[in-house]
């Protein structure tokens, strides 16, 4: 590919959740003034990405990093508290939901547990009529019924089944059926949260080996959330990690692999466990991910990192282009410390 | 003598429809200060297996079969009032999910103090003293604030530093964790999975590892232990099964992963899923997913054929070993 036109757009998206509590919880008195304070979850804290039409974004982090609430406000299933998500030259994040329609289309979502993102009640006919009825209300049953077939079909699920409810299905068949649903509007874009990882080993590489045949026939831009490494490697284009809310290194796939710079991306891709007997030396991470209500100052992940210094305590490190096309926040790596 | 005896062990679970087999007869042995993986996928009945050794096993499963002996104890037979000696005191157990093994209600000293009471006779301030002891060696900072803290006041990570310091409280012979980072992250599994073995090592304690992991297996255990349908497959040392596998089964699972497929290339996968329980194929259990599939395998159940520490269960590989000879 060489013409590479932007696909979708994220400029310095922020996302806050407020904690929730009484009035008289929120009031505290400093220097004789009664003040009314409220405490927020800082889930994003400032991401700019950018996919290219055909590309495999995929990010990574651990749980609590923000990856899925990013997944979540690219699909506007929730808004920003700040910044902008621009698809296809549109911005979508303000749009009423009706003139979001058009976009709905083209974009879907796969979820992570397939047995909670299929209605229990309904039969697997209903669940994938509806995205169907609702995009194509011009087509006739039949027609309709036709898209459903093929979409099913290309999953691997044999169409005669549709009349069976979602308990009568495995894990897998089910992820399958989630799958065909986010197909059957014949989208552009997918964006997909941890769709492998409720599976078992054998059924996630059925899976994924699907995910890839898909993105491949149908010329699929996906934005894939996970947090396991071997699988970014295995189907991810490029790669953005995520820590506390802000991307800490984005690159190609292939270049993060062969050669992490962040100290963080460089324990998760220790921490993967090998089949090979293993005498790297092991990037060792201490303590656990500080809760995103109050921020570490500085580089949010000082309080972590091995290398953090007093400038990484109070200066938080910008983006920098360390080779071309690699991104990476780091103090070390801008002072050449490691 | 092995400290732990498996022998030809069957659990079944009686249902209105019928009796379902989850484990069909398996045998193992564990030596001291040895440490073994069970690997399958979910339904291969691991976690049974793991259950069935302290006699876990609720209604309406039970063990229809088989012993399981530990020193000179037969554990199968045991009362529950026997067993309760036995439990958390020589033979130790850690869950999948830390966040429901501890009781919410009770704060970290109260459950490591009762733990202790349990099987040794020790007053509450030596109890005390022994619970901050194990808190320091699983490296839990501030170990003093966390004997007053409750469970939900620490996070995944540190619960199950927690659980595992209460394991190893009454110096047990043997530990057995079903699953103990699958709840994790990978930063934190590599810490807690790093912990386990040195303090196994250090200790010389026995474990027992399941896991859906082949990676971890890889990283922790000497000997390696593959379920499919409830039945062993393939056992034998670890590095040798992960190098050479023999059953297509354990062959397919490794080929599957994503590191061992080129980047940006297809997996191998295995197509189908486990049977059901109540649905096992006849002949071997695996042929509906196998590729070498032959007549012999939808007719024959093959048998676990050991050779130079390995046992294999295949018709294939059995063969094989025939046309050798």
């Amino acid at each position: 590919m060489t013409n590479k036109t932007k696909l979708l757009e994220i400029k310095n998206l922020h996302r806050h959740f407020p904690i929730k509590k009484g009035f008289l919880e929120q009031i505290t008195l400093e220097n004789g003034k009664v003040t009314r304070k409220v405490e927020k979850v800082h889930a994003i804290n400032g991401v700019d990405l950018t996919i290219n039409k055909g590309d495999a974004l995929c990010v990574v982090g651990e749980s609590g990093c923000g990856k899925s609430t990013v997944a979540r406000v690219v699909m506007n299933l929730i808004s920003p508290t700040e910044g902008e998500i621009i698809y296809d030259g549109t911005r979508i994040d303000n749009l009423k939901s009706k003139t979001l329609l058009p976009f709905r289309k083209r974009m879907q979502m796969i979820f992570q547990n397939p047995y909670a993102s299929l209605n229990p009640r309904m039969t697997i006919l209903d669940t994938l009529m509806e995205p169907i009825k609702f995009h194509y209300p011009k087509k006739t049953e039949q027609e309709r019924r036709t898209i459903l077939d093929d979409t099913m079909e290309s999953v691997g699920i044999d169409p005669s089944w549709v009349v069976r409810y979602p308990h009568e299905f495995s894990g897998g068949q089910r992820q399958r059926i989630s799958i065909a649903r986010a197909l059957s509007t014949d989208p552009e874009f997918i964006v997909a949260d941890e769709p492998i990882s409720a599976l078992d080993v054998s059924i996630q590489a059925q899976v994924l080996n699907l995910l890839m045949k898909a993105r491949e026939e149908r010329q699929l831009t996906f934005l894939f959330i996970t947090h396991d490494l071997s699988v970014v490697e295995q189907f991810g284009s490029h790669v953005a990690v995520m820590y506390l809310g802000t991307i800490c290194e984005y690159t190609t796939t292939k270049s993060l692999f062969d050669k992490p710079l962040h100290p963080y991306t460089q324990a998760l891709i220790s921490a993967i466990p090998k089949l090979e007997e293993d005498n790297r030396p092991h990037v060792k991470l201490h303590g656990e991910v500080p809760t995103p209500v109050n921020l570490p100052t500085g580089c949010v992940f000082h309080t972590r990192c091995p290398f953090a210094n007093d400038r990484c305590k109070t200066e938080t490190p910008a983006k920098q282009e360390a080779e071309p096309g690699h991104f990476v926040a780091c103090h070390a790596v801008d002072e050449d410390r490691i | 003598m092995s400290l732990l005896q498996v022998k030809d062990l069957e659990v079944s679970f009686k249902l209105r429809t019928g009796e379902l087999h989850a484990i069909r007869g398996i045998s193992f042995d564990l030596n001291k200060g040895e440490r073994i993986g069970i690997v399958g996928e979910s339904g291969a009945g691991k976690s049974v297996a793991a259950f069935s050794i302290l006699n876990l096993i609720s209604q309406p499963g039970y063990i229809s079969g088989g012993s399981i002996s530990y020193k000179d104890h037969t554990l199968s037979t045991m009362s529950d009032a026997e067993l309760a000696t036995i439990r958390g005191n020589q033979i130790a157990m850690i869950f999948q999910d830390p966040m429901m093994t501890l009781n919410p209600v009770l704060t970290i000293g109260t459950q490591m103090i009762e733990t202790l009471q349990a099987h040794q006779k020790m007053d509450k301030k030596t109890a005390e003293k022994e619970a901050l002891h194990r808190l320091k060696q699983v490296h839990i900072p501030s170990p003093e604030k966390r004997l007053k803290q409750y469970p939900h006041e620490l996070s995944g990570g540190m619960k199950q530093r927690v659980i595992i310091a209460i394991a190893l409280l009454n110096n047990p012979d043997i530990i057995i964790a079903d699953e103990p980072t699958t709840a994790l992250d990978v930063t934190i599994q590599a810490e807690i999975m790093e912990l386990l073995l040195e303090l196994c090592k250090n200790n010389g304690v026995s474990l027992i590892l399941i896991t859906h992991d082949l990676g971890v297996v890889a990283q922790t255990t000497e000997k390696v232990i593959v379920m499919y349908a409830g039945k062993i497959i393939e056992q034998g040392s670890t590095r040798d099964i992960i190098d050479n596998p023999n059953h297509p089964y354990t062959q397919g699972l490794i080929k599957a992963l994503p590191q061992k497929a080129a980047p940006g290339e297809m997996l191998n996968q295995i197509p189908g899923n486990m049977p059901q329980l109540d649905a096992i194929p006849t002949g071997c259990a695996f042929n509906p997913r196998c590729e070498h599939t032959t007549e012999l395998c939808i007719k024959t159940e093959p048998e676990l054929i050991a050779k130079d520490n390995r046992a294999v269960s295949c018709n294939l590989y059995s063969e094989r070993l025939k046309h050798d000879k």
